[in-house]
This record gives C-alpha cells, sequence and structure tokens, in this order.
C-alpha cells in the first residue's frame, strides 16, 4: 500500500490540478483548500510511516524510463528529505487558504497544484535526471505566478527569475552528463541514479571541476551572494503567496541539493571549497543585513532577511560535520516557517492598506494588537530568539562550524547579533508610537482566515523551537550516514581532517569504484 | 555495332527504388484525374497525397526489415543504397509529410490549394528527397536535391502574396547558387579520386593519404558552403527567415524539418570520413559553423517582432545545434541527430501549426505583421486552450524537461560530452538559456499581458478545422509523451546508426 506513496505524493496535486479545469469558478477555492489538505495528510501519513531509526533511503520506487541511457525513474525519502516534503504540503495548503481576493483564483489554485508537484518530485527524486526534471519544471508555475499576478515590474521580475535560474541550471546539467559519463567509464553501464553515483570515488582534479558546475546551478537557486539579484526583485513584485512558496520552499531546493549532491559526491571538493564558500556565505550574512537596513519596503526588508538567513544554512551545510549539516537542514526547516509566515504577515497588512512603504504605518500595535503580537512572535524567531525554531537550527549551524574556525564562526555570529538590529528597526517604525497616518486608525485586525494561516505557524515555531527532537531525531541519522559516507570516499589529507569519522573502533567497508584516468 | 547488354533483373534489386517511386505515381495519378475531371475539391487530393504517403511508409517499414535482417542493400548499380540513415532519415520525411499535408484542409480559402499540381509538385518533392537520401553517389544527390528543391520553389510562390514571390525568388537564385556551388565541390573531387561516390572518395583520399590537401580543401570548402546554404547555416542563412516569411506558416514548418534532415543525412556521409581523416582546418570550420549558428541566430532571434520570423532563427539556431552531431561524428551523436530530429518534427510542426491556425486573410490596423506578438497578448483569457498549447512547445522548444525536446538536447550534450568537447557541450548548454528568453517572450504576452481591446478570442482558431486540431493534437501528445517513447526510439535509432557504419 505504502509503496507508492511517494508517486502519489507527487503526481496527486498534478491530477487534481487536471481536474480543477472543470470546476466551477466559485467552488474553486474550497476545492484547492481540500487537495491541499489532502495532500498534507499524505505527507503526514508517511511521517507516521517513516522508520526514523534508519538512516537509509525509505519508501523506494524503481522504474525504467529510459534505461539504455541510464535514466530510471527512482524515488525514495530520508530524514534530510522526509521534512522538507512535509514542510511544501503544509505551505501549499495555507497558501491556498489564505488567498485573498485574486482575480483568475482558478488559475492561480491550479497553478500552486501543479507546482506543489513540482516541489515534491524535487525533494524525492533519486535520479539525477528525475531531480533535473522538476527542478526545471518548478520555474513554470513560478513564472507564472509572478508575472500574472505580480507587481508593475512583474514581467521583468518573472523573466529575470526565470533566466538566472535556467541558466544556472543548464550548466549543473552538463555536470550532470559529465558525471553519468564518468560512471559510464568506471563500470561500462549508464546511469543517473544518485545512489549510484554516490559510490563512485573521483580524483580530485576531476571534483573540483564538477563541484563548480553543480555549484553554479545550485548557488544561484539559494541564491548565493554574487547570484542573489533576481531574488528581491522576484520577492518585489510576486504576490503574497509566491513569496511565501520561493522563500519557504523553492529555495530549499538549492540548499538540500547542495547536501543530497554536493557534498557526498565530491567530499574532496567540499572540503577544498570550504573555507571560500564560508566566506561567500559571510559576505551574503553581513551584506544583505546591510541592504535590508536601508530598506523603505517592509516586504524588501523581509526578503533581504530571508538571503541573510540563507548564509547562515550553507555555512552549517560546509561545517561537513554532523552539527552543521543537521543543523542547517533544521535551519532549512525553520527558515521555511519564519519567512512564510512573515510574507503571510506582510500580505496581511498590504491587503489593508496597499502599500508596504514602513514611512506609511507607525503606532500599528495600538490598532491590531493580535498582528503585532504574531507579527512580534515570528520577528523574535527570524533573529534567532532562544526557545524559537530558528535558534536550534542557527545554533547548531554555528556550532558545527565552530570546530573547523573559531573566527569565521565569530564572525557569523556577531553578524547574526547586528541582523536583530534592522529587525528591530522596522518593527519599531511599523509598529510602536503614535498613529501618524488617518487612514491607519481604522484598520481591521487579524480576520479568521488569516488566523488559520498565521495560527499553525506560530505553535511550530514555539514547539519546535521547545522541543526540536522528533524532527531532529531522523535528520540526525540520515546526516551521520551521508557524513561517514563523506569521510570513508575521501581521498585527500585535508579532506580526511576536516570531515569526521564517526565510526572510530569498526572499519567500514563501502564498495568503491575507483576511476583511474579520465580524459 | 553495339553487343546488347545483358543484365538480369535480379541483380538490379528494383525493390530499393519502390518507396521514392509510389509518391511520383500518385503525383501522377494526381495530374492524371486532373486531366479527366478538372475542378475537384482539395479534399479529395489531400487523402490521395496521405494514401500514398502511408503506402510509402508501408515501403519503408518493409525496408527497415530487410535492413535489420541482411544489413545495406545496394541496387540499380549500386547506386541506390539503402543502409539505416536512409531508412531513418527516409521515416522522418514520409512521416513529416503525413503530418504536413492535412493542413492544407483550412477553413478559410487558400488559393494555392485548388491547383491539383500543389499536390502534384509535393509529391514530387517528396521523392526527390528520397532519392537524396537513399544514395552516396552525387550526382544522383545532386539529381534529387534539384527536383525537390525546383518543387518547393514552386509551392512557396504558389501561396500567392507579394511576399510570396520575393521568397519564392531570393530561394531560387540562393538555391542555384548552393547547387553551382555543390556541383564545383563534386567536380573537384571527381578530378581528384575519379569517382562520384562518397565512399570510393574516401578509399582513394585514405589510399594516397590526401596527397592534394590542397585540392582536398577547395572542394571541401564548395562542400561546406553548398550544404550550408542548405541547411542555412550562418552565414550563407540570409534567405532563410525572408523565405520563412513569405511561405505560408505550414509550409515554413514544413521547410524546416523535411528539406534539413535530407541536407543533414547527406552532409553526414560526406563529412564522416573526412572529420576522421585528421584534416584540422575542417575541425575548426565546422566548430566555428556550429557556434556561430547557434548563437548568432539566438541574438537575432531575440530582438525580432513578429513570431513566424523568431521561428525562424529559432529553426536556423536549432540546425547550428544539430550540426554539432556531424562535427562530433559518433555513433552516439549521429543517434542523436536523429532523435533530436524526430522530436524536433513533432514540436516544431505544432507551433507552426498553430501559427498556421490562426491565420488571418487580411491585417487589422493594430497589427503589423501576420503573427505579430501583439496578435497574442492576453490570449489565456480569451482563448485559453490554444494558449496552453502554444505554451508547451514553446517550454519545448526552450528545452524544458520533461518535454520533447529535452530529451534530444541532453542526449546531444552528452554525445560532446563523451567525445571530449567540453567546452562545446557548455555552449550548447548556455544557448538553450539565450534561446529561453525568445521562447518566454511569447508565453509572456501569452499568459501575462492584457488582450487587445475588441480580439475575442476567434482569431486564434480562425482557421482551425477537425484535420488541422488533430494534426496539432498528434503534436501536442507527441511533445508531452514524449519521454515514454524515447527509450524505444533510442534503441532502434542507435541499432540503425551504427548497423550503417557511422
Amino acid at each position: 500500500m505504502l509503496d507508492h506513496i511517494l508517486s502519489l505524493l507527487i503526481f496527486f496535486p498534478a491530477l487534481a490540478a487536471l481536474f480543477g479545469f472543470m470546476i466551477q469558478k466559485e467552488s474553486m477555492r474550497a476545492y484547492g483548500i481540500s487537495v491541499a489538505a489532502i495532500e498534507f495528510a499524505l505527507s503526514l501519513w508517511l511521517w507516521f510511516a517513516f522508520d526514523g531509526n534508519v538512516a537509509g533511503m525509505q519508501f523506494m520506487e524503481n522504474l525504467p524510463l529510459v534505461p539504455s541511457f541510464g535514466i530510471n525513474y527512482i524515488l525514495g525519502v530520508d530524514g534530510i528529505s522526509l521534512f522538507i516534503i512535509i514542510l511544501a504540503a503544509f505551505f501549499t495548503m495555507i497558501g491556498i487558504a489564505s488567498l485573498t481576493d485574486t482575480p483568475n483564483v482558478k488559475n492561480m489554485i491550479i497553478t500552486l497544484l501543479f507546482l506543489q508537484m513540482t516541489m515534491v518530485g524535487v525533494f524525492a527524486a533519486l535520479d539525477a535526471i528525475i531531480f533535473y526534471i522538476f527542478w526545471e519544471l518548478s520555474l513554470v508555475p513560478m513564472l507564472y505566478i509572478i508575472g500574472a499576478w505580480g507587481g508593475p515590474l512583474r514581467i521583468y521580475a518573472s523573466i529575470k527569475f526565470f533566466l538566472y535560474t535556467f541558466a544556472g541550471s543548464l550548466v549543473m546539467l552538463v555536470g550532470m552528463l559529465f558525471m553519468a559519463y564518468f560512471y559510464y567509464q568506471a563500470t561500462g553501464v549508464w546511469s543517473f541514479a544518485i545512489l549510484d553515483w554516490y559510490r563512485l570515488i573521483l580524483p580530485e582534479s576531476l571534483q573540483l571541476w564538477l563541484f563548480a558546475a553543480f555549484f553554479i546551478g545550485f548557488a544561484i537557486k539559494v541564491p548565493m551572494f554574487p547570484f542573489h539579484t533576481w531574488l528581491p526583485y522576484a520577492h518585489g513584485q510576486a504576490p503574497t503567496i509566491g513569496s511565501v512558496i520561493l522563500a519557504a520552499i523553492l529555495l530549499k531546493m538549492g540548499t538540500y541539493a547542495f547536501i543530497r549532491f554536493s557534498l557526498p559526491m565530491f567530499p574532496d571538493a567540499a572540503a577544498f571549497f570550504m573555507v571560500p564558500i564560508a566566506i561567500i556565505a559571510i559576505i551574503m550574512i553581513v551584506y544583505t543585513a546591510m541592504v535590508a537596513y536601508a530598506q523603505k519596503d517592509v516586504k524588501q526588508v523581509v526578503a533581504y532577511s530571508s538571503i541573510s538567513h540563507m548564509g547562515v544554512i550553507i555555512l552549517g551545510t560546509f561545517a561537513l560535520n554532523v552539527e552543521g549539516i543537521s543543523g542547517s537542514i533544521f535551519l532549512m526547516i525553520a527558515h521555511g516557517v519564519v519567512s512564510g509566515a512573515l510574507f503571510l504577515l506582510v500580505g496581511v497588512i498590504y491587503d489593508r492598506r496597499h502599500t508596504k512603504m514602513m514611512s506609511e504605518f507607525g503606532g500599528l500595535a495600538h490598532v491590531m494588537p493580535r498582528y503585532a503580537t504574531i507579527f512580534g512572535v515570528m520577528l523574535m524567531a527570524s533573529v534567532g530568539m532562544p526557545l524559537t525554531i530558528n535558534f536550534v537550527g542557527e545554533f547548531l549551524s554555528l556550532l558545527g562550524f565552530y570546530q573547523q574556525s573559531h573566527i569565521l564562526t565569530l564572525l557569523a555570529g556577531t553578524a547574526i547579533i547586528v541582523g536583530a538590529i534592522y529587525m528591530l528597526a522596522a518593527y519599531k517604525k511599523m509598529f510602536f508610537g503614535e498613529v501618524t497616518k488617518e487612514e491607519n486608525k481604522n484598520l481591521k485586525d487579524v480576520n479568521k482566515r488569516e488566523w488559520v494561516a498565521l495560527l499553525p505557524l506560530a505553535v511550530i515555531t514555539i514547539w519546535l523551537g521547545i522541543y526540536p527532537n522528533p524532527v531532529l531525531a531522523p535528520i540526525d541519522n540520515s546526516v551521520k550516514s551521508v557524513v561517514q559516507l563523506m569521510h570513508n570516499k575521501a581521498t585527500t589529507e585535508l579532506a580526511k581532517d576536516r570531515i569526521p569519522n564517526l565510526v572510530k573502533p569498526k572499519v567500514v567497508i563501502i564498495e568503491k569504484t575507483i576511476i583511474e584516468e579520465v580524459h | 555495332m553495339l553487343a546488347p547488354i545483358n543484365i538480369s533483373l535480379d541483380s538490379l534489386n528494383v525493390i530499393t527504388l519502390a518507396p521514392m517511386l509510389i509518391p511520383v505515381v500518385g503525383a501522377l495519378l494526381i495530374l492524371m484525374i486532373d486531366v479527366i475531371k478538372g475542378g475537384l475539391h482539395k479534399s479529395l487530393y489531400v487523402v490521395l497525397s496521405l494514401l500514398f504517403l502511408s503506402m510509402d511508409f508501408f515501403f519503408l517499414l518493409d525496408a527497415s526489415e530487410m535492413f535489420t535482417q541482411n544489413g545495406t542493400v545496394l541496387g540499380m548499380f549500386d547506386v541506390m543504397l539503402v543502409d539505416g540513415l536512409a531508412i531513418l532519415s527516409q521515416f522522418i520525411i514520409v512521416m513529416a509529410s503525413m503530418l504536413f499535408i492535412p493542413l492544407a484542409l483550412t477553413h478559410k480559402r487558400f488559393h494555392e490549394f485548388t491547383y491539383p499540381e500543389f499536390f502534384a509538385l509535393f509529391l514530387f518533392m517528396i521523392s526527390g528527397f528520397q532519392f537524396m537520401v537513399a544514395t552516396d553517389n552525387l550526382i544522383l544527390i545532386f539529381v534529387g536535391l534539384e527536383t525537390a528543391s525546383l518543387s518547393l520553389y514552386t509551392l512557396i510562390a504558389m501561396h500567392n502574396r507579394d511576399k510570396s514571390f520575393e521568397a519564392a525568388v531570393k530561394y531560387f537564385t540562393m538555391g542555384a547558387l548552393a547547387a553551382g556551388f555543390f556541383s564545383f565541390g563534386a567536380m573537384v573531387f571527381y578530378a581528384l579520386t575519379g569517382s562520384v561516390e562518397i565512399h570510393k572518395i574516401a578509399l582513394v583520399l585514405t589510399a594516397n593519404g590526401y596527397a592534394d590537401i590542397g585540392y582536398v580543401l577547395v572542394g571541401v570548402a564548395f562542400m561546406l558552403a553548398a550544404f550550408a546554404f542548405k541547411l542555412s547555416l550562418i552565414p550563407f542563412h540570409t534567405w532563410a527567415p525572408d523565405v520563412y516569411e513569405g511561405s505560408s506558416a505550414s509550409m515554413a514548418g514544413y521547410m524546416s524539418i523535411v528539406p534539413k534532415i535530407a541536407a543533414f543525412v547527406v552532409a553526414m556521409r560526406f563529412f564522416e570520413f573526412l572529420v576522421h581523416s585528421g584534416i584540422v582546418w575542417l575541425d575548426i570550420v565546422l566548430y566555428a559553423f556550429v557556434v556561430i549558428t547557434m548563437t548568432a541566430a539566438n541574438m537575432w532571434a531575440l530582438v525580432q517582432t513578429d513570431v513566424k520570423r523568431m521561428l525562424a532563427y529559432s529553426s536556423i539556431s536549432h540546425a547550428g545545434f544539430v550540426m554539432a552531431a556531424i562535427l562530433i561524428g559518433t555513433t552516439q551523436s549521429n543517434s542523436a541527430l536523429f532523435l533530436y530530429w524526430v522530436l524536433f518534427t513533432f514540436t516544431n510542426l505544432g507551433s507552426f501549426t498553430m501559427l498556421w491556425i490562426s491565420r488571418q486573410k487580411s491585417l487589422p490596423e493594430h497589427q503589423m505583421s501576420d503573427h505579430s506578438y501583439d496578435k497574442f497578448a492576453g490570449m489565456i483569457k480569451t482563448a485559453p486552450v490554444p494558449a496552453l498549447i502554444m505554451g508547451l512547445f514553446m517550454l519545448s522548444l526552450a528545452g524544458i524537461p520533461p518535454f520533447a525536446l529535452f530529451w534530444g538536447k541532453i542526449y546531444m550534450i552528452s554525445a560532446a560530452v563523451t567525445s571530449g568537447y567540453t567546452i562545446l557541450a557548455l555552449i550548447m548548454a548556455l544557448n538553450s538559456a539565450i534561446a529561453g528568453y525568445y521562447y518566454l517572450k511569447l508565453i509572456v504576452y501569452m499568459f501575462m499581458k492584457e488582450p487587445v481591446v475588441g480580439n475575442d478570442g476567434h482569431v486564434y482558431v480562425s482557421n482551425a478545422t477537425l484535420a488541422l486540431k488533430t494534426i496539432i493534437g498528434i503534436a501536442a501528445v507527441g511533445t508531452i509523451f514524449a519521454f515514454v517513447a524515447i527509450n524505444p526510439l533510442l534503441e532502434f535509432i542507435t541499432a540503425f546508426v551504427y548497423n550503417s557504419g557511422y
């Protein structure tokens, strides 16, 4: 029964979207919410059936697609991908539930359901080409969401978003084709299966090039510092729902792919590039925090702060030890919840005032106390206050990196504290002081529909902040096996040194496939 | 007195001629019907052409069975050469023609379809292309090429618009130049080796170790120019956009597929031994052709204001992309060429057909050309289903997975990777990103802009009939569900290419 649950999770929303064309306009929202709720229930069932003590892949499916070229439809989840899939299902559900008056709501919901298919597909795929298919396909619905429902510059923003990511992922595709070719040279069989690629040990010089090819694709998606310029436009122009999904799920594809592809496949290159990437990550944290401070538009503040926190995720990932990687995966979920919630909150005020300029607000705490409270909770979570969800992830990420470099961690830690300044400043401008504008005096507080979306997020924020173990334990198990694999595969001294060996007394033998020389 | 020549009919292997003769018979029959009773409706001729093409198809199936059992077959004094390449390319030619010919059954009346000669010429043209690919004799290639081209010029001119005559004359002039280059090249090789058959030319040249390298290069240069004209490689592409614009959208779609696959097969036969002969000059020139054609055509396509012209430049770019297969010259790359072209047939013919069903008889005031981008503004609101289908074809052309062309693209790039052309692979990949922009532009117009006032969406399907919709349906299904067919297709193509020694 559960053998095909992943396929069901992927294609159920797509099927529902196709049938959605038949639904009458007024009933569309109810249809969308029910489909997303069923999908979320399915994803919870997946979690229920998931064995948290198993480190490897579960619910594997394997179907030949183009066997003569080594492309197979392979799916599976482990602790790393499980929670991001649940998060994707969850955010689609509350995203649809919180949709305010949208023109063409039917098209929007159909698009969102297609988007959900691609999101779940990316995180469940275990074949590089299947991964690539969903990865690219996810651009199309997002392009439409930004381009059709966005602000005045929406067409520019949507095309920039599409072309940037598309160009990056084509370089990644060339990298994948090389990887498959090296596998072919070593074994005589074409294969794009990620688990097969894990067994391939490449010489360091090749690893560096392939790492770079994959890096371009992933770094644009994250987005990392020099490639981040598409994101503020995309966030600035996208409708609320677009920003929420983008920040909560789509950006995670990049950081997830680092852990799924770059680290286990190229451990030597990962160790080699650790310091430069950490420096980029710190630049990302500091620079975008400073830019955020200069913004007048509250949505841009949230957008830049979201980039800034992605920097911490990258830092944790490239700590290359269990604490760092587990922390970064946990922070991915935390960042999804918190920044998704912040974008929803910005959407709430935008619906009432149709402006996002902070100078237009002031003293909102008097008029909308409940709104101010929720905003405050999320803001505290965002700056990483203890007992909130972000704190756990940030702390673990930094703890992990502390073992690699004290100075860089110290820098990053300070930068995060400084980052609190702009968030608090923004909060002050919007919520405290006297109500200066006449229009703000009669704003309505959070309504029922918005409660439905925001309350669960606030509960999760605090619950997982206090007791992260149900999520952290399965993540930890899977990450341990990834780190051990990396340690065993590493060939250089540097990598052996940086990637810890988890099983000290025992000798673990994994199947090795070495290629001697590659042209 | 001359002694009578004794040849047994068996040794001629006349059956090798069958696939080419069927369209000729069909064309003659159509002409005869017209002589006996004129003024018949076009549907008769369309269906007759379809019947003859299906018969052609069945003979090709026979030929392919023969090939899998006995390998390459020669016939007619060893002039006919029925190998895997010939069969594969004839499959593509006949299939594309079968998809094209029902497009004549439009809702509006276009005057070229009222002439039975249109259909007769069309069938003559197909047999010309079939001759061209099923031989390695340079003279027969030339005859086939000219038969096909002369018919094609006439078909374009029959569209009867100012620009159509311009297009036909332009194409004719350029085609004549190409024919001149081809015959000059063939002459040089005949002078060098005493043969007009490609495999013998290869044998002689290899045997004497390319002694007269200077003459070889002259010959290669002429041949290259001839192929570049036919394949519209830059800088010999100047005719292509104007000719596409002047001819009807359906004809333009057809021209971007069938003549090119025929030229690709000839180029493959001709350059196969040359690229492996170690002539560095040829490698460099071909490399330059591939890269410049891909990139420059993409740049031009970016600035077009008419969708048909944009598609014209895009098909030049695709031709450049596929030309890489000839440069790489491995079994994988040659198979990739055929795979790509099969998939391209569905997608490209589909997108041109979408233009064809939206063809108006006269232009409204705000519209500068037949298929300007403005015309498609806000199409999703007024005609959602055609807009979705058109968007699908654009995504496929851009190489978004899992739609048809993506599979052709990765297999081709993989062929480049496998043969060590790393930079070329990167250039090919990045060109797909550039191309993404102009395909997106149409999607942006269709999905994100407001419709022009007074446009009720009828214009997008004004020319549609059941026949045209069926063709679009076939193209769309082929584009979406390509992933199911890739594996059998790839195995079939690779077996055929490999067994013909390419």
